[in-house]
């Protein structure tokens, strides 16, 4: 990634122009060919710098509402098929591995996002019922201090 | 969401907003190559998507970062924050540039937020300035990644 590709992507990650010709402006800005912005984001995806390049979604307004951080206590050799199948449910938008501590049991996350509480519930319940985890909190978030995607 | 929200998004926008999350057109002109796809008109596609944004339901199009593709280093912190101090606490950590998410959860660690930083030694410079804050907190580095939401069906 070189100082062009900083500049590009700082131009482009509070959104593009909504307009017929979104990347001319910007080839404009870094006085580059059009082309070259284009070649330049396909090879930063392609490098791993952007996960994607498309629109982000606010859930909020989408009205899925309720969004539930469920944090599960799951034995360390079971970790690896447990996750798996926590990833396969569509409610499950993200799930990750975090160390434990003696103070904290928890080592699986998964982010449930759904309509209502009840749903995430619900769809918690399943993932227990499917996985034989029943050591598990359902933590919603009751209230948005910030939300930002990742900025440079 | 109520029922009123949910008639506004039309056969058109369900289409448009499926599609643009993952198969955004990198091409000179890819509000158009997106109106063919769903044959509609490029002003069409513009206009709707002028629509979505201003409800809500699409934030922005541009490039998703990782963090780790950008050299950075990624961490989830929870902090146990007495009741009356948790707006003193959560306005001071969203003061950090590199904070991307904070949430109030129930429970003893109350305070949730997510890190993205520059480097290692910018994460470790901002969990030490933390730790000088006081309050107990664990910080809770990914180990294994099994999904990362990459798109929502509507």
């Amino acid at each position: 990634m070189d100082d062009l590709d900083l500049k590009l992507i700082k131009l482009t990650q509070d959104g593009i122009d909504l307009v017929p010709d979104p990347f001319g402006e910007i080839a404009l800005e870094l006085a580059i060919p059009e082309a070259e912005v284009i070649d330049r984001i396909e090879a930063l995806v392609e490098s791993g710098v952007i996960r994607r390049f498309g629109a982000s979604i606010g859930h909020r307004a989408l009205g899925i509402v309720a969004n539930a951080m469920c944090v599960w206590n799951v034995p360390d050799d079971r970790v690896e098929e447990v996750g798996a199948v926590m990833a396969g449910f569509g409610e499950v938008s993200h799930c990750y591995e975090r160390v434990r501590y003696p103070e904290w049991d928890y080592n699986l996350y998964a982010m449930i996002h759904a309509r209502t509480k009840e749903e995430c519930g619900h769809t918690a319940h399943d993932i227990s019922r499917a996985t034989g985890i029943s050591d598990y909190m359902l933590l919603f978030s009751e209230k948005e201090f910030k939300k930002t995607g990742v900025r440079i | 969401m109520t029922m009123t929200q949910e008639l506004e998004l039309g056969d058109t926008d369900r289409q448009l907003i499926n599609l643009i999350q993952l198969d955004f057109p990198l091409d000179l002109h890819p509000f158009r190559t997106i109106g063919d796809q769903i044959g509609i008109s490029e002003q069409e596609v513009i206009d709707h998507l002028k629509r979505l944004t201003d409800i809500g339901i699409i934030r922005r199009i541009g490039p998703i970062l990782n963090t780790k593709g950008i050299g950075g280093s990624s961490t989830l912190i929870a902090v146990r924050v007495p009741e009356d101090a948790i707006d003193s606490v959560a306005s001071w950590i969203n003061g950090f540039d590199e904070v991307s998410h904070n949430y109030l959860r129930p429970g003893a660690y109350n305070i949730w937020f997510t890190v993205s930083a520059s480097s290692k030694e910018r994460l470790h410079e901002m969990i030490s300035e933390i730790k000088a804050f006081g309050y107990p907190f664990l910080e809770l580095p990914v180990t294994r990644l099994f999904k990362i939401g990459v798109k929502f069906e509507v």
